[in-house]
């Protein structure tokens, strides 16, 4: 199960639909071990793309460094989808390679209803987990 | 002196866990080849024919690899390599 901050979930909502019709991407970042989201961090999609995302590898570098000197790690990474459901692509499947992280998806396709959903993408395997947002 | 390189942690089941090994080298194509002589494996993970592979970000001090001469990229002791997955994807 995920537990995401509230303000954590309106922050990602508000950067998919910033964003919209490219997709968004970013992380949240939380102490090692924590299992708690806590530091939003939106990322650049280098790609600007409405069907691609890939964070810019420079920013990448220097938030992970921080990450690491804060003894934190990625809990959540997330992305939109702009024009399909809330689910992982092939594509997301192929590059996930954080067993450990909760992947969030986000669809905006409709432009009132925001689809918010997470997931652990072990392996290729994808199993989707419940969302409790706390305040 | 050598060649520090840091690990992922996807990619530490070819390092015994640790997250942080040392090899040597003049070019980081050498430095790869040197670090899977002492864990095989993980050079594959990190190559192929056509060079870097795509969902992996390799840098030399804080640079992009890419952004310098790939596998050519000449390294020194001293040097810190770092490995990170690349994050991406897409709704297609």
């Amino acid at each position: 199960m995920l537990r995401v901050p509230k303000q954590i979930y309106d922050q990602i909502v508000a950067h998919a639909r910033r964003d919209h019709p490219d997709e968004a991407c970013g992380v949240v970042a939380g102490p090692a071990g924590s299992d708690r989201p806590e530091r939003f961090i939106p990322m650049t999609n280098a790609a600007r793309s409405p069907t691609f995302y890939e964070f810019d590898s420079t920013e990448q570098f220097q938030v992970w460094r921080e990450m690491d000197d804060n003894d934190e790690e990625p809990i959540v990474l997330y992305h939109s989808h702009t024009a399909t459901e809330a689910y992982p692509s092939r594509t997301d499947v192929a590059y996930a390679s954080e067993p450990g992280a909760h992947y969030v998806l986000v669809s905006t396709r409709d432009e009132h209803e925001t689809e918010f959903r997470s997931y652990r993408i072990d392996n290729s395997q994808i199993t989707e987990e419940p969302v409790t947002v706390v305040e | 002196m050598a060649i520090e390189v840091r690990i992922p942690t996807i990619l530490r089941t070819y390092t015994d866990g640790a997250k942080q090994v040392e090899g040597a080298g003049s070019t980081l194509g050498e430095l790869l080849i040197d670090l899977d002589r002492q864990h095989g494996g993980l050079r594959e993970r990190l190559v192929d024919d056509g060079g870097l592979r795509r969902f992996v970000n390799v840098y030399l001090n804080d640079e992009d690899v890419r952004f310098l001469a790939g596998l050519d990229t000449p390294v020194k002791d001293g040097d810190t390599v770092t490995v990170l997955p690349a994050v991406a994807g897409g709704g297609i």
